[in-house]
């Protein structure tokens, strides 16, 4: 028997069973979110770090901000689950409802990257930059546009992956499988998002 | 690939009650951290267990992804005494 036959699967009966019954793209798949919840997870504590040790870290964000962040969530949160109706339509065999709803689901995302970099824009018209803004701590916004650059960074280039496996998926390239394993990439971001909330943003609220 | 995509009442329901948690925390718990993170680790779980339904799947992957992770996580606890020492000495004690 060749290793393509291994590989293909057609080695039953004379492989062992998968030790964790899921195939190794979804293991991959695991491996890479939580070595990302690791780094996002650094990134959170050395932002704890500087908040701390610093004697003047700024609060500017008003109750406008929190509301942008709550509608932020509100539509990330949205997105897993019309991502979760895409990746049940695809089980399901309905290619064109599983399509439709990962468009939608890329379309939340680019809703949510446009109202983060509106954030932005507010932030530096205040005069925030890297490494200075009005009100304290150099640090802060180096802290806040790291952390913040690197979820957004995620969430475009997890519309880019949607996006490409959709189309993929509609011309037969790929299966509903590959669309179930980057939706587990989708709801990390989310979940990511769960923790960038309360620590960067209601945390550094105006009094 | 196995099939484990539960039910989409019961992914709603999840839903709902992740945004009731974030409104929680925007409304009733602002600038208290723990209590905040703690109401983030219930979001995170749910989201965990019943959108990328790693409750569903064998426990020798969940035994294999999450104690490390876990154990990763909370050493880096180990950075705090570190930073409430800078806030205490100089330059800004007097």
């Amino acid at each position: 028997m060749s290793e393509a036959d291994l590989s293909m699967g057609h080695g039953a009966g004379v492989m062992e069973a998968r030790p964790f019954a899921i195939p190794s793209k979804k293991l991959v798949m695991w491996l890479f979110i939580i070595s990302d919840a690791c780094t996002f997870g650094a990134m959170l504590f050395a932002y704890g770090f500087v908040k701390n040790a610093a004697p003047d870290w700024p609060h500017p964000f008003e109750s406008g901000s929190i509301m942008n962040a709550l509608l932020m969530t509100f539509i990330l949160v949205t997105s897993s689950l019309t991502i979760l109706i895409g990746v049940r339509a695809a089980k399901e065999g309905n290619k064109s409802k599983a399509i439709q709803w990962t468009f939608i689901t890329v379309v939340l995302g680019l809703a949510f990257a446009a109202l983060h970099l509106k954030e932005w824009m507010g932030l530096i018209g205040e005069g925030v930059r890297l490494f200075q803004n009005p009100w304290g701590s150099p640090m802060f916004g180096a802290s806040f546009f790291a952390i913040t650059g690197l979820h957004l960074a995620h969430v475009v280039s997890g519309a880019v992956a949607l996006t490409v496996v959709a189309l993929g998926y509609k011309r037969g390239r790929y299966n509903s499988d590959d669309l179930e394993i980057w939706s587990l990439y989708w709801h990390f971001v989310d979940l990511v998002w769960m923790f960038v909330v309360p620590m960067v943003y209601l945390m550094n609220v105006k009094a | 690939m196995e099939s484990n995509q539960g039910s989409i009442k019961g992914d709603l329901v999840v839903y709902v009650l992740i945004l009731i948690l974030a409104c929680v925390q925007v409304f009733a718990l602002k600038g208290h951290l723990f209590a905040m993170l703690v109401v983030a680790a219930i979001q995170a779980f749910l989201a965990i267990s019943f959108f990328m339904h790693l409750g569903s799947e064998k426990r020798t992957l969940r035994l294999a992804l999450i104690p490390a992770t876990l154990f990763v996580l909370v050493m880096m606890n180990m950075i705090w005494a570190d930073s409430y020492r800078l806030i205490s000495m100089k330059p800004f004690a007097k």
